[in-house]
Formats: C-alpha cells, sequence, structure tokens
C-alpha cells in the first residue's frame, strides 16, 4: 500500500491566481461605483465623517445572479440549542442601508453583504477624475511672481559653493582609472579639471491663482433637505479643490436677506434663519471681487446654492449684479434645490442671461448632487 | 523529503491501513501540504486550476478574510479525481492532519462508491486546465470583456443542466434515452467538445455520450452547422416533427445549457465551447452539491472512528476532542451539514450492521439520505424546526418532525435550484426561447430573475420569455435587447 500515498510540498508563492482575479472583481466593483456615485457622495456616513482619510464605504459588492428562490417567501429549516416552541421569535429583519437592491437578505446564510469595501480616498479618486476647474486660465498670475532657482544643470566652472562632490570624485575616478600609468598609491586626487559645479536657472514660478465663492442661503426656508443638498456640493468640492489645485482660495459666504463672511466651520454647520436676498450676496461677491480677487490676476468661481425663493422685488437687481458677476469670473454655478416641478422666479429670472459661463443646476434628489458637480466643474 | 513530511507520510499510510481495515475502500490519494492562500484559492476555484472569472476572485477574498479574521478556517480541501488530490493547511498539527487524513479518506470512499459520482470523470483535474488554457486563448484572440459576458451569461445559468442524465444509464428507463435526446443534429450525434475524439469519446459535454452509447461520435459539421444558424430552428421543427412521439413523450427539455448550446442563433463557435465547458464542469461539480450532507457526514463519522483505533496520547485525545466539537457545532441559522451528516449516520450505526451503511453510502444521495432515515427521535435530539418569515420578523413555524423532513427534502429537491425548463426554441414563430418555472410552492426572486434574463437573452441572441408564478398568478416575464417587460396570460 506504501505507494499509494504520497506526501508532497510545492512552491505556491507564485501562485497568484486568486489575487487577479480579487483585482479584476474589485475592478468592477468601481465600475459599479462609477454608475452609483450620485448615491454614494450624497451618503450621509460620508459626509459627517468629514473627509476622514480612513472612513470606509460599504458597499454590496457585485451579485452572481442566478434563478433563485425568494428567500423571504421560502420556509426554511434551522437547528436549535434547545427545543422551540412555534411562533417564537428568532430575528428582525436587519435594516440595511440603502442600496441593497430588493428584499434585505438580512439573516441569509453564505449571501454576501457589504463585503467590498471602498474608502473615502478610492472614492473621491473616482469623483474628482471627471471634475476640473473649467476656463482656468493660465496667464492670470501675480505681476510679481516671484522666480525659483532650480538646480538642473552641471558645468565645469561655477562657485566653489556649489561644487558637485559626487561627480567630481567620480571625474577623479575616471580619469585616474583612463591614465596610463597606474598610480600604486591609489589615491584618489582631486585635480581642477575635475571639478564639477551645479548650476541653476531661474524659472519663473508660474502658479496659476483661483479663488471660490461658496455662498450659501442659510435662510428660514432652507429645510433639512435644502440645507444637506447644498453642503454635500461644497462638501466634495472643497475637497476636490484641495486635492487638485494647490493655490486655490476658498471664501465662504453665507447670507439671507444681507450677506456675510463665514469661516468653513461656520459655513458647513451653522442655520440662520430669516428672509431671503439673494442680491446680497452677488453685491457682497462684488465688492470682495473688487477690493482682493482682481479679475485681471485671479480666476475667480462664484458658486450660489439657494432654494430660489427669493423676494420677489429683488429678482431684477439681483440679475443685473449677476449679470456683472459673469463678466467677471471664469465660470459662475447656481444652484437650485427644489422639489416641486416649477422653478422659481430667480431662477426664470437668471435664464435671460445667455452666457453660457453662467451654469445653471436645479437638484430635485439626493442623486443629482453629481451631476450638479459636473455641471459646474466641468 | 523533510521531517516533517516523512512522518506525515508514515502517517497517512497508516492511517490508510486502519481504515481499509475498517472497510473504507478508496482511490489513492496524494496528499500536498499547501499554505494558506493556495488552499483558499483551491477552495474558491473548486479546482487547483480553473479558468479565470472575477466571481473567483470574490469567493477568494471571502474566505481569505474570514480565514485573516479568524472566522473560519478549512482544515483540508480534497478533489475527487482517481488519484485523489488532498490539500493540507500548511501550520495543522500533526493531531490535526491525523483527523483530516482520516476525514479524507472516508470522502474519498464516498467519492469512489457512491453511484452519484460513477460518472465523474476521474482525470477532472487535466481537463479543467486545458478548460482554463482555451478560455485563455479566447481572451486573447476576442478580448477579455467578450469573453467575460459570455461566461458571466452562461454562469448564471450553470446549475440548469440535466444532471441525471448523467448519473448512469443503468440507472434510467429505456426509452428516457431518446427521449433526453430531443434534438438531433446530423448524423449519429454532434459533439462540441474539442476533446472529441471519435468513437470512443467520453467528454462530458459530448452531447451523446450521456444516452447512447456505442456510437461514432463526429466533429460537428461545421458548414451544416452555420447552414443551421442562418435559418434558425428549419432543422429543429423538421426534427421535432419527425419525433413528433417522443416530444409528447417529454416536451420540456431540462438541460437549458445544452439548449443554448445547440441552438443559440447568435452564439460563435467559441462561445459555443464556453457554454460547452462550464455545463462539463457545472455535471463535475453537482454530485458534491446534492452529497454534501451524507459526504461531510460520512467523513466525519468516519474519522470519529478511525482516531478511536489510533493510539493516541492524552493530549492528542484532548486536542482531538475539541477539534472535533468544532467540526460538529450546531449553526442556528441553517444547518451545519457536517452535525446533520454525522448524527444520522451515528444513529444508523446504532440499528444497523456496518454492510447496510456502506450500502447507503453507495446507493443514496442528500435527499434520499433525509427523507430515508431522518426520523422523529433526530428531529427532537437535534432540536430542528422550520422557520419563515411573518412581517418583519423571523419566525418559528414548525417543530413537527415530519413537517421538517418533509421541508428539508423539498430544499434539497434540485440542488436547491429552481427547475427552469425549456418549452420552445422557436417561439411564435419569431426564434425566441420559451422557458418554463416548474414552479413547486415557492416564488423566485424577481429582482435576480430579471437581471439573469438578460443574460439568458444575451446568450440566445433572441427574445426569451419566462413564465413562473408570482403570488399565485401566472406571470410571463419577457426580455428582449436587454429590456424586461411582464404580462400576465388572461
Amino acid at each position: 500500500m506504501a505507494d499509494d500515498i504520497i506526501v508532497s510540498r510545492d512552491d505556491w508563492s507564485l501562485h497568484r491566481k486568486g489575487y487577479l482575479d480579487q483585482t479584476r472583481h474589485k475592478e468592477k466593483v468601481e465600475e459599479v461605483i462609477k454608475q452609483q456615485m450620485g448615491d454614494l457622495i450624497v451618503d450621509e456616513s460620508i459626509i459627517l465623517t468629514d473627509g476622514k482619510k480612513n472612513t470606509k464605504i460599504p458597499m454590496r459588492s457585485l451579485e452572481e445572479f442566478r434563478f433563485r428562490y425568494d428567500f423571504n417567501k421560502k420556509n426554511h429549516t434551522g437547528q436549535g440549542t434547545k427545543k422551540m416552541v412555534p411562533g417564537e421569535i428568532m430575528g428582525r429583519e436587519q435594516v440595511k442601508g440603502k442600496g441593497a437592491a430588493g428584499s434585505g437578505a438580512g439573516e441569509e446564510p453564505g449571501i454576501d453583504i457589504y463585503e467590498a469595501e471602498v474608502t473615502y480616498e478610492d472614492l473621491a479618486k473616482i469623483l474628482f477624475e471627471e471634475l476640473k476647474l473649467p476656463n482656468l486660465d493660465d496667464k492670470k498670475r501675480p505681476l510679481i511672481a516671484h522666480d525659483r532657482p532650480e538646480f538642473n544643470d552641471v558645468r565645469k566652472k561655477g562657485l566653489m559653493a556649489n561644487v558637485d562632490k559626487k561627480r567630481t570624485l567620480l571625474e577623479s575616478i575616471k580619469r585616474q582609472a583612463f591614465s596610463q600609468k597606474q598610480n600604486k598609491e591609489a589615491r584618489v586626487r582631486i585635480s581642477p579639471e575635475d571639478l564639477r559645479f551645479k548650476t541653476w536657472e531661474t524659472r519663473p514660478n508660474f502658479e496659476t491663482n483661483a479663488v471660490i465663492l461658496a455662498m450659501m442661503d442659510t435662510s428660514g426656508s432652507m429645510g433639512q433637505f435644502e440645507k444637506y443638498i447644498s453642503r454635500s456640493f461644497f462638501f466634495w468640492m472643497v475637497r476636490f479643490l484641495r486635492l487638485k489645485y494647490e493655490n486655490v482660495e476658498i471664501r465662504f459666504l453665507a447670507h439671507h436677506t444681507e450677506a456675510k463672511e463665514v469661516t468653513e466651520e461656520e459655513f458647513f454647520t451653522r442655520g440662520e434663519s430669516g428672509g431671503t436676498r439673494c442680491s446680497s450676496v452677488y453685491q457682497y461677491a462684488l465688492d470682495l471681487i473688487d477690493r482682493e480677487y482682481p479679475p485681471v490676476h485671479y480666476n475667480v468661481y462664484p458658486v450660489h446654492f439657494t432654494d430660489g425663493d427669493n423676494i420677489g422685488s429683488d429678482n431684477t437687481r439681483a440679475m443685473s449684479l449677476m449679470k456683472r458677476l459673469v463678466e467677471v469670473s471664469q465660470v459662475v454655478g447656481y444652484g437650485e434645490i427644489l422639489r416641486t416641478h416649477y422653478s422659481s422666479t430667480l431662477m426664470s429670472t437668471l435664464k435671460r442671461i445667455t452666457d453660457p459661463k453662467l451654469r445653471l443646476v436645479t437638484i430635485r434628489d439626493r442623486n443629482e448632487v453629481y451631476a450638479a458637480l459636473k455641471t459646474v466643474f466641468s | 523529503m523533510d521531517n516533517e513530511m516523512r512522518a506525515l507520510s508514515t502517517i497517512a499510510q497508516d492511517i490508510a491501513q486502519v481504515a481499509r481495515g475498517m472497510g473504507l475502500d478508496f482511490y489513492p490519494v496524494n496528499f500536498e501540504i499547501v499554505p494558506a492562500e493556495a488552499l483558499y484559492t483551491f477552495g474558491a476555484y473548486g479546482m487547483p486550476v480553473r479558468f479565470t472569472h472575477w466571481s473567483f476572485g470574490k469567493a477568494f477574498y471571502r474566505m481569505k478574510t474570514q480565514y485573516d479574521l479568524n472566522l473560519s478556517r478549512i482544515y483540508e480541501l480534497v478533489i475527487n479525481t482517481n488519484p485523489a488530490y488532498a490539500f493540507l493547511l500548511e501550520g495543522n498539527r500533526l493531531i490535526q492532519n491525523k483527523l483530516v487524513i482520516g476525514h479524507v479518506y472516508a470522502h474519498v470512499d464516498f467519492f469512489k462508491n457512491n453511484r452519484y459520482f460513477s460518472r465523474t470523470p476521474k482525470d477532472m483535474i487535466e481537463r479543467m486546465a486545458s478548460h482554463a488554457e482555451k478560455i485563455h486563448e479566447y481572451e486573447l484572440r476576442y478580448g477579455r470583456e467578450k469573453v467575460e459576458r459570455t461566461l458571466d451569461a452562461v454562469l448564471a445559468i450553470q446549475e440548469h443542466v440535466d444532471y441525471r442524465s448523467h448519473i448512469g444509464i443503468h440507472c434510467k428507463p429505456v426509452n428516457e434515452a431518446k427521449v433526453n435526446q430531443p434534438v438531433k443534429l446530423g448524423e449519429g450525434h454532434t459533439c462540441l467538445s474539442d476533446s472529441c475524439s471519435g468513437n470512443s469519446c467520453s467528454s462530458n459535454s459530448c452531447v451523446g455520450n450521456s444516452s447512447i452509447k456505442g456510437q461514432s461520435c463526429v466533429k460537428p459539421q461545421m458548414k451544416n452547422r452555420k447552414k443551421r444558424a442562418s435559418i434558425p430552428y428549419e432543422d429543429l421543427w423538421r426534427d421535432l416533427l419527425e419525433d413528433d412521439h417522443e416530444l409528447a413523450l417529454q416536451p420540456e427539455y431540462e438541460d437549458l445549457l445544452l439548449y443554448i448550446m445547440m441552438f443559440a442563433p447568435g452564439l460563435e463557435d467559441w462561445q459555443r465551447d464556453i457554454v460547452s465547458i462550464v455545463r462539463e464542469e457545472s455535471l463535475y461539480f453537482y454530485p458534491q452539491i446534492e452529497t454534501k450532507i451524507i459526504n461531510e457526514g460520512w467523513a466525519t463519522f468516519w474519522h470519529a472512528r478511525i482516531m478511536h483505533e489510533l493510539d493516541l496520547t492524552e493530549a492528542e485525545s484532548f486536542d482531538f476532542a475539541i477539534m472535533h466539537s468544532q467540526v460538529v457545532q450546531p449553526s442556528r441559522m441553517g444547518l451545519n451539514p457536517y452535525y446533520l451528516g454525522a448524527k444520522i449516520w451515528e444513529y444508523l450505526a446504532k440499528v444497523k450492521p456496518l454492510d447496510d451503511l456502506f450500502e447507503l453510502r453507495e446507493t443514496e444521495n442528500d435527499l434520499s439520505f433525509i427523507r430515508n432515515h431522518l426520523n422523529r427521535d433526530l428531529v427532537e435530539e437535534l432540536n430542528l424546526f422550520n422557520f419563515r418569515k411573518v412581517g418583519a420578523q423571523w419566525q418559528v413555524s414548525e417543530i413537527e418532525w415530519e413537517k421538517v423532513r418533509d421541508n428539508l427534502v423539498q430544499q434539497l429537491v434540485n440542488g436547491g435550484h429552481p427547475s427552469i425548463v425549456v418549452l420552445e426554441g422557436d417561439y411564435e414563430g419569431k426564434g425566441g426561447l420559451y422557458l418554463k418555472h416548474r414552479h413547486e410552492g415557492v416564488d423566485l426572486d424577481i429582482v435576480y430573475l430579471e437581471k439573469t434574463l438578460t443574460l439568458v437573452q444575451f446568450l440566445w441572441g433572441k427574445s426569451v420569455s419566462f413564465e413562473t408564478i408570482v403570488d399565485t398568478k401566472k406571470v410571463i416575464f419577457e426580455c428582449y435587447n436587454g429590456l424586461i417587460s411582464r404580462r400576465q396570460p388572461s
């Protein structure tokens, strides 16, 4: 019988198949994420984390479809640790977050729920691939662009302070290696012709200057939904800008009947009340641009979110100010959050401005934030 | 060979002797010690070498995560071939390996003797390796996307093949052999497998193999098939008319994959080959699915007995007791097949002579095993019960032993998969595929049904209709160009 049995051990360290197919699964999950981006970016769990880096977003992994029974309509057999009584409650259906298509397979054994995870960073990466600052003008930069030295050349002459020691030594070794007579002492001698100097070029430091004016309506008419949507929008906008652009400023302006500048934290957390006068914030923005961000030097991007519930008498004034804003800006975003099918009078007024630099969006559903981001920043 | 391997080899031989002495009859076994990652790969793929698909990567990731988090642990994996292959987890302690080796021999005894495995190819490792190569070639030739899309669709319906046709002709009534081959292509029969070797073709994907013996196996005549593809169902109709009588005998074809492979109007040859590959692998795996309880029970029952025969130290006995109790741990939602199976075998060993047990392991599968041997004593001892969803809560519904047994039996029918049959391949004269779900009391998951239907439609090319019952009403789902509609026939 002895020859029946073989015990062996192989080297499996190169066996990568599982990982390769796992990568493909991950790729496919990313495709799904792209499709569901609209839903994902307004997920409360993300917005509330304030973008902490290691946040994981639970994702349903790819399903393998087949003809199968409806789990919830089936009679199952189980096993108790004690005698069970008919009618005994074993558990409740677990309420899963949205996105769990169809039946919540809460306690089904062997069914995969939420096993692929995406990090906040993954999500941001995918999202930001598609976003950019539109009409960005490189020529706009401070008049005094400071020069930045770049050591990118090596020469035979230069200042002793800038000797490139490594190259000098190399030259010396090279020279002695080529020389006919072998130096018995084998000591490295540095002769003047070995010397190498680092040298630099001065380059103007091209940095594009851009400023975003985030304007939010904080009046009493802005309900939970409206606030949530505009904050989601600004949340991603801020993160996108900080990640992708080094030299971009963001100013936060809040308004009801009057406008004022607030800190970032206040902008995202504080609520106000009162009526709405949109012209106030447009005026504030224009003043700010005038004072601090001359359009000759700056790319200016005002973005305003409101429920569109403006005092009727203000609309004309708002429109003329908006016209000026559009003139001085690269792009202006105007977002209206409303859940009815009518658009506001302010929106219909602003629609008369035909300049393509004005980008108007209406958000009626939470998953439209994604589209709004793409409309403004593309 | 290092010391550990030498020791293991000696132990494996000792245990083999003990097992044979107790009456187990198994193929030679090659044991291999592998690291966890390799073992989990094999577990996810079902085989050391198999074609590439993201679903295996997903399974691998899940198994690996569970292992990393210490949630589950596979100690071994056995491949049903001759010789059999068994993979032992690197880092198993000696006592663990002893138990596992006993367990493995019992599995291999089951593979060798149980009639449901009588038709599984004993060289499946090589076959699957060659399938993997072929699919890789298709990827190079037709693009990964296309191959993946085809695989996605075929894998979605991989369960829908006629398993019974592969159990062995001696189990089937004589005339079934003919009915089972509803449509004949050309002369003789056609084997679409590239590995078809003519007269002695033993390929599982060989269409003729399942039912008609002694006929020559010819390669498909490409010209003929192309012609057929250009006039869909022309041939089908003629054959059906000629075989009118047989059609009446069995108007519902059970082998959906075979039907698609042979008659889907838009499939290219390489796609048909993928269908044939998946079908062959599905037929290989199915007996393992339908003998899960009885086979795991058998192996658990025997590893316990074999361990009692070995001279274990006190510490080893203690370790063994712990490990064995982990294996047979009851689970609350659902059933632990190791536990349930072992309990039934233990019960049978008490009331029957050993010879009877060996006979049962030859003839039964999970369904008959439960139906014939799960009795009142066992149901009560194991605290089995039925439960269902009432509102948002899961509630114990029945504890009467017959109801528990019958429910379990019902869940095992058809390997737990809904039974889907083909009624027509030219529905309403437009080349549509008409499928029917044999509703057996439980509705289907509609979300899944619709998604799967679009995949079937992708394979079929033309429209696909699907008849089922939803909330006691007959409903027909129709899929065309990936779009689903549903109607209720009056």
